[in-house]
């Protein structure tokens, strides 16, 4: 993994553990790697990784079994996607405002290639 | 962990190296010590670990002044140095003239270590050895020791790059919050995302100390993008393809990844400042 990015490795892992239950590969109830798995496979600090996984059990995305790990929550898909279409909404979508401002690209045009690509979908 | 108090040494009297330093160190980090060439590193670390003798002042590891050389230190602490002594013996020999002297050291974790470095044949000669390889013998080694205090002098240095990436894998599996880890380097590309504290030597001073959640919270690094942040909080910019790269004064307590090469030339550029916003 390359942590280019300008956000702190913490939150990119989280973004990547999050990724990873959308995607289906970590299932719910499933358990998800150590913090010693996960720092080794990942090459970083297992403080840093302990940081990641404290935040998604605050948002209820995993939750820590005394003794046997930590576990992705039954909600985690639904928490997991509420929060990014917040974000979407948030962050994403006055990137791309801005971008059809700037380019004179009105909101019928848009639709017209939204429709285009789902039927394709 | 490591105390060091007023500590004053030069190898000679006209020259002197440190001069009233000081410098705490807790468990639970993996600090990377940096400094331009001829500041010191190794010699600091010599000290620490009781190879040199401090001329003034006071050097504590584990609560055991270093300079006494302990049995109850040494054996608590491993220091890998960067170039090393390597008997004619084969790798499990020396294992066995080693290992008694550490009393954590775990075989497992050794063997494991060196296959992940596909190095299994532990009838091989050291001698026999290529540099990179004779110092992949010795990481697994100073790993499998499990020492409370473990010293690294430029560990990286003639890895190839596969090696590399397995280095910071056993790094990461072998640090835990009961060990103090320092790692003296010049390769800070190699050891970024898991150094979690910064040591910054300069001339005889130290001019940083500090985890990088401290250093996250005081500084921003990030591309200027729309040219937003005042000239005056910027401690170092550097041209990128994006736009300046910048570290800045954290004043919008905003998040950034710390990039542990930019604060470098950032405590470079203003120490002072630097001093201040640290200490305030």
């Amino acid at each position: 993994m390359n942590f280019s990015e300008e956000k702190p490795i913490y939150l990119q892992i989280a973004d990547w553990l999050c990724e990873q239950i959308l995607l289906g590969r970590i299932k719910p109830e499933e358990r998800v790697l150590s913090l010693r798995e996960l720092a080794s496979k990942l090459e970083v600090n297992p403080a840093t990784v302990l940081r990641a996984y404290d935040m998604l059990q605050e948002m209820n995305i995993i939750t820590c079994k005394r003794g046997m790990g930590y576990f992705a929550t039954n909600e985690a898909m639904e928490r997991i996607t509420g929060l990014r279409r917040q974000r979407f909404i948030d962050e994403e979508l006055p990137k791309l405002f801005h971008t059809m401002k700037l380019l004179h690209i009105d909101i019928g045009t848009l639709v017209g290639l939204y429709q285009n690509n789902s039927s394709e979908l | 962990m490591i105390t060091i108090k007023n500590l004053t040494f030069g190898y000679s009297k006209q020259k002197m190296l440190f001069n009233d330093l000081d410098l705490g160190l807790q468990e639970g980090h993996i600090y990377g010590l940096l400094g331009k060439n001829g500041t010191g590193k190794t010699t600091l670390l010599k000290i620490i670990t009781g190879l040199c003798f401090p001329q003034g002042g006071e050097v504590s590891t584990m609560d055991y002044p270093a300079p006494l050389r302990q049995a109850g230190m040494l054996e608590n602490l491993f220091f890998l140095t960067e170039e090393i002594f390597i008997p004619h013996l084969k790798i499990k020999d020396y294992v066995k003239a080693n290992a008694p002297f550490y009393k954590h050291f775990n075989h497992e974790q050794f063997n494991e270590y060196l296959s992940l470095f596909d190095m299994d044949n532990q009838n091989d000669y050291l001698t026999k050895m290529s540099l990179g390889q004779k110092k992949k013998v010795m990481i697994c080694f100073a790993l499998a020791c499990n020492t409370p205090v473990l010293i690294m002098d430029e560990p990286t240095n003639g890895l190839d790059i596969p090696s590399k990436s397995t280095f910071r894998k056993i790094l990461a599996m072998a640090a835990d919050e009961g060990k103090t880890i320092v790692i003296s380097t010049h390769q800070v590309r190699d050891l970024h995302s898991l150094i979690d504290a910064v040591i910054i030597l300069e001339q005889g001073k130290i001019l940083l100390n500090a985890d990088i959640d401290t250093i996250a919270r005081q500084l921003l690094f990030k591309v200027n993008e729309d040219n937003n942040i005042d000239e005056a909080d910027i401690l170092y910019k550097e041209e990128s393809l994006k736009g300046d790269v910048v570290v800045a004064i954290n004043k919008e307590h905003q998040e950034s990844k710390v990039d542990i090469e930019l604060l470098f030339n950032a405590v470079m550029n203003h120490p002072q400042k630097i001093n201040e916003i640290f200490h305030a």
